[in-house]
Formats: structure tokens, C-alpha cells, sequence
């Protein structure tokens, strides 16, 4: 691997000649922008990122970046990233994916890659819709949803991607919007920051299939009503006039509380990603589901004094050698009782 | 310890024999495949040829005394060659009615029986449901029947250890070993030796075994049970250092040693399959010939993360079976539209679907020829002996990093747990593998080929200035950029195929055994070699012209099959299958060729073989 100071790299070292073919006004070319604009700050040579994807609008990702690449078959991509990452662990793996690839036809993958903690950078670019097989319903759309596959209504109730990585204790947990550029950079860069498993749900619109997939958080207007920025050591408040905050119960439950008539923020959780225990985390990740809460945006978690799996596997090498000493071909093929013929 | 020196001469008669066939039998928590297996290494230490068939249920445990739960381990051991462990048993130990009554119709005439006659109770007879006793009924009135009471004798020399009665009872199996060491002649230290290591943690275990076994060898010899020993001489063998060695345990060693050959970093990504497991489990001991195991969280995962390892620079391989096989078959395509190298081992069992487990079978020939969409040629080799794993470990190794292809290796249950001795090869005497990663990012291209493999360059991660992009979609030969035109994918295709074919030229013809030409050519694969060539040994030792033509490489086919089928009258392709190697060379070569299937998860008997060979010749 290089070592040697290299001059700084730009923006346009990351892009491939390559025509980007995702459709007009796709939030995917947002997300390739942003990520274009977060790699050549990270201090890592060009040649060690590696972009792996599985089967989707979203895994074509790849393409579009000049690092190593590899588009990978529907789902796999978590297990070929730890396959190079296990053999390889110096190098900076990231992989793009949806929520098709990685929640349904791939969905072991990604919850043993984060159990794991292998350091594998995981992006679901979330659309809640099958786009490339052009608008069947996936296991993010919303129940009773209307899709080509669902003619009258999705009959399914979907995964809160947070909810799942937090549940697999996934060790840096984050959310984001496709739109929300400074945001997403600042995200991807806490990502980049993390040793172990990172997994970043970025909302994203279809404009073609699902337009308007997030547009309760997109939208300027609504968007302070529904969004709760989550910031380190600082309580948890949003609302226009960030005048509503989230409280605890007694019972270790949370509410909405307004602010005023005696509640104060003192009153109010102050977020904590680097909480050792994800309960606190996963208490955030599916507020939204019910009513009056808004959608928290940002880093849930981000505990990183877990090992990554990597260097585990590879000190156990080490280690063995070490202990033993390097393997003698001879002495193994020789082990056990062996007897001579003259 | 009692040791060969002990034996007293002249109390009774020692006989020299050539050859015998011994069988353990008990349910499958009775440590029949230990007692197996030491008996084996004993034999195989003191210099006999060895071929033994390990065949256990796929239950863990099976309700206790039935015969599903039956649990058998047999052995030839011999001063002559052998090449199977035998249709026909010479000694079998029976632990409890079931094994007795699932086992005694392959117990010759005259025949040595061993049973436990504690465990021929009336409650013991119901679970192996059966109405009368045999000790008692003179069903076994044509064998040498030696009812011993191996629960009562073993406790008897135990009882001062203070050891439960259950505890006890786990150590009856080595009682029965000492007597067969004792009916053999053969030393007790390989197995003391054994016992040592195994239980060094627990003494008290060590030292339970180790009293059964003596006190089984001190019974025939105190009690003149068998009032007749037997000594079976040394073989001759080629010379060399020899030991005893599984399939599974062969491949494993093939494995590093072609990492080591290579220069490369093993890696393998496994999921847990019978009976494939082994594979992974002697792997993982290795990890001081920087060997990486991945035990992946299922068998797709196991490919691909064996892809990104390949990908990244190591040599790469995934074990399995038959239902593992299928759901890698999409990564298979992927490894072939990549052109990684990538080793693929199917241990073969009884199928379709769960199939039978723990038998074995050779129908996966056609899922590993074709079993993937489109046209994804791959080359295919299949070991003959246990042995052999080992040299088709490192064959498949080679061809994979020489052309970027990957490589299936079509072994079976039968090979991979069987055993054999085998000649330790010095690491000298391995080929090295050559491999050269892609450095000069000046011209490069991830699809630019060598003109002599047509092998695409191993380009890796972290390497400056090489940064490329591939995947599964159809790519332009050269730039390795995506490319649907129709003409592209026909010459990519065709690039694909062409590239397997040429390894033709990379592999030996073969040279069939017996007879070069004449009446008759049987043609094989995979683990029916030993059969086989024990029954054309036979029948050409009566004159008949027969030849023997087994196939080591399965894709590409040795460029010379085609003229050695002109050769004979008639052709006979034994498989266990309905036929699928037959199926392949009618289809390339026009040859009317008549098969011999059997799908009953068991080996070929010899006498099997005979019959159908005495058919076809019209005798």
C-alpha cells in the first residue's frame, strides 16, 4: 500500500468516464456527488477504496466511481465486501445499496456483516420502490401501498432500516436525505471516521416510481415540523419555532413534549450515539411511526470500541504464528503417524 | 500395555492370511467410527494397504439399539494391493441386535462374529424388532459366533476407578478393539498413544480406554476364545514415507500446499454441510500457514465472500455439497463473467433436495457441467482415491490462477471420509504455481488477455493506477466497460468457452488400464477407481480383453478420449448415477456406450462390476 505523501486529490480524481445513467432528476446523482465530494478529503490513496454493490438503480454506483469497483449479484454485496476486507484489511470498503438488495433478497447479508462488525461501509440508498424492475412495492414502502405489484394495496409492513441495523447492534448506525447535501457529507464523514461496521439509510427520492417518496421531510415547509436534527450532547428538540422536544417517561418510554408551561429543554433527552448499549438508539430509530413524532435525521449510533472483525480474524493468524511459528509444508504433510517403506 | 511381544506362540494356532475384511457395528453413540479408525491406523502403522468405508446415519442420535441409528465403519486391510474395502465381510463386530441384524447378510460363510451379548435382552430385541433371539434361534448357525459380554467385562476391569456406570460403558467399544487387536496380532501402542493425547486433560478417561482395551486383548488371550490369531504381512508398497489419510483431510492439505506453491494467502468461506464439513474444520487448525476460514452465515455467502477474497489477491475456495451447490450457482456465473480464480469443492451426496446426507452418490456431474443460466462453462476435475484429493487439490489450484477461471472439484461422501495410505510427497517434488499479479498501469486493461491462457489480468485492490471497475453485466472484451451490443456478447461468449477448451492442452491424455484395446472399455470417474480396477483385474486374470479408462479431468475432457473409445468393441460407463457421464460423451463423441447405474448411496461391489462385465462380453 502507498505510503509516500501524495499531492491532495479533488472531487474529479473520484469520477469515471463513464456516462451516469440513472434517470433525470434521480436523487442517486446527489448521492454520487456527495460521496465524490467526502472521499478525496479522508486521507486514503485512491487506489485502496473499493465500491462494491449488488442489483439495483443504486449498485450501479460503482460505475461512476473511479476506485476499484465491483458490481456484485442481487443481495451479495456485504459478503463479497467482508471477503476483501477480511483479506485485505487496510483497504476502504464501501458499499451502495437499496432497499431491495439489502432488505430483502440480501437481507442475512447485511445483518450478519453488521453483527460482525467487519469495517464495511454500507449506504442503502432507500426509495421505498423496486425502480430498475421498474415500481413493484419493497420492503421499506409503506403498508397499503399502490404499486404495480400491489394493485390494491401492499399487504406487507415494511422495515425501519435504523430499526434493523441498530437490532443487528451494528456498531454506527446513521440517517440522512439524498437532498440534504451538507447533512449527507457530514454523514458520510462520521461513516469514513468509524473502525467498524458503518450503515447509512439514505432517503432518496424515485421521481420516476416514487416521486415524492420523502416529501413529508423534503419539503420546505413541512420539513422543520417533521425533522429531528439528532446532534451529539445536545437535547432532543425540533418544531419550526423549535418549540417541541422529546422527553422521557417514567416508565422509560418517550413522549412529545411542548416547550413552555415549565418544561424547558433541561427537561428533555439529550442524545448520546456513543451510549455502549444500543436500547437507547433503537428507542430513536422508529419514533416516527407514531403519531406527533417527528423523523430523526443523523448519527443514532456510533460506538466504536468494539473490535472490527478483520483484525480479529487476522491477530487469531498472527497469534498462531506466533505461538507455533510460521508452517512447515514438510511437517504438516508428515504429521501424525507416518510409517516407511523401503 | 499389552504390545505385539506379548502374544504367547503356540498357546493357540496363528494363521498367515493375505487379506481381511473387519466391520464395526454398534449404534451411533457406541464410538464405532473411533474404534474404526484406530483399527485402521494401527493396520495401516504397521504397513498393510488399507481402504476403509466409514457409513453412519444422518441422525446424531438415532433412538438407541434401532437400526436406523446403526452406525458402521469397515476396513480391507491386506499384504497385497486394495483397492476397496470389500463386498464381503470376513469379521464384523455387532454391538447390539440392530447392528447385528442390519449387517450380518454381508458376513461371509464361516464367518467371525463378535457380539455383545449384554445387549440381547428382550427390551434390546424389540427396538431392533425382532421376535426371536439369534443367539438363540441358529439364524447364525453358518458363522463362528463369539457372544461376549462386553458390559459385564468391561465394568469388571473398571470397577476400581470409581467411575459411574455409564462411564463405564463408553469405554466397552475399546474393550472390543483390544480383541481385534489380539485376533490381528497387532500392537495396542498406536491406539495408547491416541488415547493419551485425546484425553490428556481427563487421565482418568485415558486410563479407563486404555484398561478396556487391555482387558479385551487379555480376554482372547487368557480365554483361548478364538483358540486361531491371524497375521496379515506387510504390503509392498512403492517406497517412500506413507500415512493414513482421509479425502477430506487431503484436500485440506492440497489446499495449503498450493497457497504455499502459489505465494498466496488461503482463503475459505464455508458454511457447514455434510460431508463437506471437514474440509473447514482441518482448515481452520492451519491458520499458522496464514489460512483465513470463514464460516459464512450461509452457502451463498460462502462463495461470494470467497469471490471478494479472490478479487483481493488471495486463493480462494468454498467446500459444500449437492443443496449447497445450488444455491451457489448464480456466484458461480459471476466468478465465470469475472474470470476470478476460485476453487469449488462438492463433496457429493445422495440427492435430490436433503436427499441422503451421509451416503454417497456421483449425480452432480451435469449440475457442475451446466448448472448455471447461460453459457458459463467451468472446468471440472474429479479425484479417483482418497489420496488422490490431494493431487487434484493442487491441479485445481493451478488451472484456476493460471486462466482466471473457477474450478469445480467433484469429489463424493465416499472418498472424502474413506481412507487409505498415501505416499507423503516432499515439498520439493510439487510443481511451484506461478502467479503474477497486474502492476503497470501503463496500458492496462481488466479484460486485455494473455494470448496463450486468454487469461484477463489480476489486478488488486490497493494497487495505484490499476483502479477498474467489473461485475456481472456483459463487458467489451479488452476495456472490461459494460457493453450490450449483440456481436460483443456472441465474441465474449465464445472468448469464455474458448478459454476453458484450451485448457485441453494443459492436461494429460489418459491411458486406459488393462488391455489398450478389445472387447471391452469401462469408463469411470471420481471414486469408483478402486472397484473397478479391482474387478477388471479380476476378470482379466481370466483372460478377458478389457480395458479401463478413468477420467481425472471431467471439463475439459483429455484430448484423446475420443480416439481410446474407437478402440473397443463395446463400451461400458459404471457411475452413481442414471447415467450423466454417459449422457456427456454420447453427446460429444456418437459413441453407443452402455452405462452401469446404481443409486443406492453405496459404493460398487466388485461382484457387481463382474456381473456386468461377464454380461456385456456375453458370457
Amino acid at each position: 500500500m502507498t505510503t509516500t505523501a501524495l499531492p491532495p486529490l479533488t472531487k474529479k480524481d473520484f469520477q469515471t468516464d463513464q456516462e451516469v445513467r440513472w434517470c433525470p432528476g434521480c436523487g442517486d446523482y446527489a448521492i454520487l456527488a456527495a460521496v465524490q465530494a467526502v472521499f478525496p478529503d479522508l486521507g486514503i490513496p485512491r487506489e485502496n477504496f473499493v465500491v462494491v454493490s449488488g442489483i439495483g438503480c443504486s449498485s450501479r454506483f460503482p460505475y461512476y466511481m473511479n476506485t476499484f469497483g465491483f458490481h456484485t449479484i442481487h443481495g451479495r454485496a456485504p459478503a463479497v465486501a467482508s471477503g476483501i476486507k477480511i483479506t485485505h484489511p487496510e483497504l476502504e470498503v464501501w458499499v451502495a445499496t437499496g432497499d431491495g438488495d439489502a432488505l430483502a433478497i440480501g437481507g442475512n447479508h447485511t445483518i450478519h456483516l453488521l453483527r460482525r462488525n467487519v469495517g464495511v461501509k454500507v449506504l442503502l440508498f432507500n426509495n421505498r420502490i423496486y425502480g430498475l424492475t421498474k415500481g413493484q412495492y419493497s420492503p421499506t414502502s409503506e403498508f397499503h401501498k399502490v404499486t404495480k405489484s400491489t394493485p390494491y394495496g401492499s399487504p406487507d409492513r415494511p422495515f425501519n432500516p435504523v430499526s434493523l441495523a441498530i437490532g443487528a447492534e451494528a456498531t454506527f448506525v446513521a440517517r440522512s436525505v439524498d437532498i440534504f447535501q451538507a447533512h449527507l457529507k457530514d454523514t458520510l464523514k462520521a461513516a469514513a471516521a468509524h473502525q467498524g461496521s458503518a450503515f447509512v439509510e439514505i432517503l432518496q427520492n424515485c421521481n420516476i416510481f416514487n416521486d415524492g417518496a420523502w416529501i413529508d421531510l423534503t419539503e420546505k415547509d413541512a420539513r422543520s415540523e417533521h425533522v429531528l436534527q439528532l446532534e451529539q450532547g445536545k437535547p432532543l428538540v425540533f418544531g419550526k419555532n423549535r418549540d417541541k422536544g422529546i422527553r422521557r417517561k417514567n416508565d422509560g418510554d418517550i413522549e412529545v413534549v411542548q416547550l413552555g408551561n415549565g418544561v424547558t429543554e433541561s427537561d428533555l433527552v439529550v442524545h448520546d450515539a456513543h451510549h455502549p448499549r444500543a436500547s437507547y438508539a433503537f428507542l430513536l430509530s422508529h419514533m416516527e411511526h407514531r403519531p406527533g413524532f417527528p423523523t430523526p435525521l443523523g448519527v443514532f449510533r456510533a460506538w466504536d470500541s468494539l473490535p472490527r472483525y478483520e483484525d480479529v480474524i487476522n491477530e487469531q493468524v498472527r497469534d498462531i504464528i506466533a505461538k507455533k511459528g510460521a508452517g512447515d509444508l514438510n511437517q504438516l504433510l508428515r504429521a501424525g503417524d507416518t510409517w516407511e517403506v523401503k | 500395555m499389552s504390545t505385539l511381544m506379548d502374544v504367547p506362540a503356540g498357546k493357540t494356532k496363528r494363521e498367515v492370511i493375505e487379506q481381511a475384511v473387519i466391520r464395526f457395528a454398534g449404534d451411533s453413540g457406541d464410538g464405532m467410527q473411533i474404534t474404526g479408525s484406530q483399527f485402521t491406523n494401527t493396520v495401516a502403522l504397521y504397513g498393510n494397504d488399507i481402504a476403509t468405508f466409514p457409513d453412519y446415519p444422518a441422525e446424531i442420535r438415532a433412538p438407541a439399539g434401532t437400526e436406523p441409528g446403526v452406525s458402521g465403519f469397515q476396513l480391507n486391510f491386506s499384504s497385497a494391493e486394495v483397492h476397496t474395502p470389500g463386498d464381503a465381510i470376513d469379521v464384523l463386530i455387532a454391538m447390539n441386535p440392530a447392528a447385528l441384524k442390519v449387517n450380518i447378510a454381508d458376513l461371509k460363510a464361516n464367518g467371525i462374529l463378535i457380539v455383545n451379548s449384554d445387549s440381547f435382552k428382550e427390551g434390546d430385541l424389540r427396538k431392533a424388532r425382532l421376535t426371536t433371539n439369534p443367539l438363540e434361534d441358529h439364524s447364525l448357525d453358518k458363522f463362528r459366533v463369539f457372544p461376549v459380554e462386553l458390559q459385564r467385562l468391561t465394568r469388571s476391569a473398571l470397577q476400581h476407578l470409581g467411575l459411574d456406570a455409564k462411564a463405564m460403558d463408553r469405554c466397552k467399544n475399546f474393550f472390543a478393539l483390544g480383541m481385534c487387536y489380539w485376533l490381528y496380532n497387532r500392537s495396542t501402542e498406536p491406539t495408547v498413544r491416541w488415547i493419551d493425547d485425546k484425553f490428556k486433560k481427563k487421565p482418568l478417561l485415558a486410563e479407563a480406554n486404555k484398561l478396556a482395551m487391555k482387558a479385551g486383548y487379555s480376554y482372547c488371550e487368557a480365554t483361548e476364545a478364538f483358540q486361531i490369531s491371524y497375521e496379515i504381512p506387510p504390503a509392498q508398497l512403492s517406497p517412500g514415507s506413507y500415512r493414513n489419510l482421509s479425502g477430506n483431510q487431503a484436500l485440506a492439505l492440497g489446499f495449503v500446499t498450493a497457497a504455499r506453491k502459489s505465494g498466496l494467502r488461503l482463503f475459505l468461506g464455508s458454511y457447514p454441510i455434510t460431508p463437506a464439513s471437514d474440509i473447514l474444520h482441518e482448515l481452520s487448525q492451519y491458520k499458522n500457514f496464514d489460512v483465513l476460514t470463514f464460516q459464512a452465515e450461509d452457502e451463498i455467502a460462502a462463495i461470494t465472500s470467497s469471490i471478494g477474497a479472490s478479487y483481493a489477491g488471495a486463493l480462494a475456495l468454498t467446500t459444500t455439497s449437492g443443496p449447497g451447490m445450488a444455491l451457489k450457482t448464480e456466484a458461480l456465473g459471476l466468478a465465470v463473467m469475472t474470470e476470478l480464480p476460485l476453487v469449488i469443492c462438492d463433496i457429493q451426496r445422495g440427492g435430490p433436495s436433503t436427499g441422503l446426507p451421509t451416503k454417497t452418490e456421483q449425480a452432480d456431474l451435469l449440475q457442475a457441467m451446466f448448472g448455471r443460466n447461460s453459457e458459463a462453462p467451468i472446468p471440472v476435475l474429479a479425484p479417483s482415491t482418497p489420496g488422490d484429493c490431494f493431487w487434484i487439490a493442487v491441479e485445481a489450484c493451478r488451472i484456476a490462477l493460471k486462466y482466471m477461471v473457477p474450478v469445480i472439484i467433484l469429489s463424493d461422501g465416499y472418498l472424502a471420509n474413506g481412507a487409505e495410505p498415501w505416499r507423503i510427497p516432499k515439498e520439493q517434488e510439487i510443481p511451484e504455481i506461478p502467479v503474477k499479479f497486474a502492476t503497470d498501469p501503463e496500458g492496462f486493461m481488466p479484460y486485455k488477455r494473455n494470448p496463450d491462457t486468454l487469461a484477463r489480468p489480476w489486478a488488486v485492490p490497493g494497487t495505484k493506477g490499476l483502479e477498474h471497475r467489473i461485475g456481472g453485466l456483459e463487458k467489451q472484451d479488452v476495456s472490461g466497460n459494460i457493453n450490450y451490443e449483440p456481436l460483443n456478447h456472441e465474441n465474449m461468449v465464445r472468448i469464455r468457452a474458448a478459454k476453458i477448451d484450451a485448457i485441453v492442452q494443459d492436461i494429460p491424455n489418459v491411458l486406459p488400464a488393462g488391455d489398450p484395446e478389445g472387447e471391452l472399455l469401462i469408463v469411470s470417474w471420481g471414486s469408483t477407481y478402486g472397484a473397478i480396477t479391482q474387478s477388471v483385474k479380476s476378470q482379466r486374470a481370466k483372460g478377458r480383453r478389457i480395458g479401463h479408462l478413468h477420467l481425472r479431468n471431467l471439463n475439459p475432457l483429455p484430448a484423446n478420449v475420443g480416439d481410446v473409445l474407437k478402440r473397443y468393441r463395446k463400451i461400458l460407463i459404471a457411475e452413481l448415477n442414471m447415467g450423466q457421464l454417459r449422457w456427456m460423451l454420447r453427446a460429444k463423441y456418437l459413441v453407443d456406450a452402455a452405462g452401469l447405474n446404481k443409486i443406492q448411496g453405496r459404493p460398487f461391489k466388485q461382484a457387481e462390476l463382474d456381473q456386468k462385465i461377464e454380461e456385456m462380453l456375453g458370457l
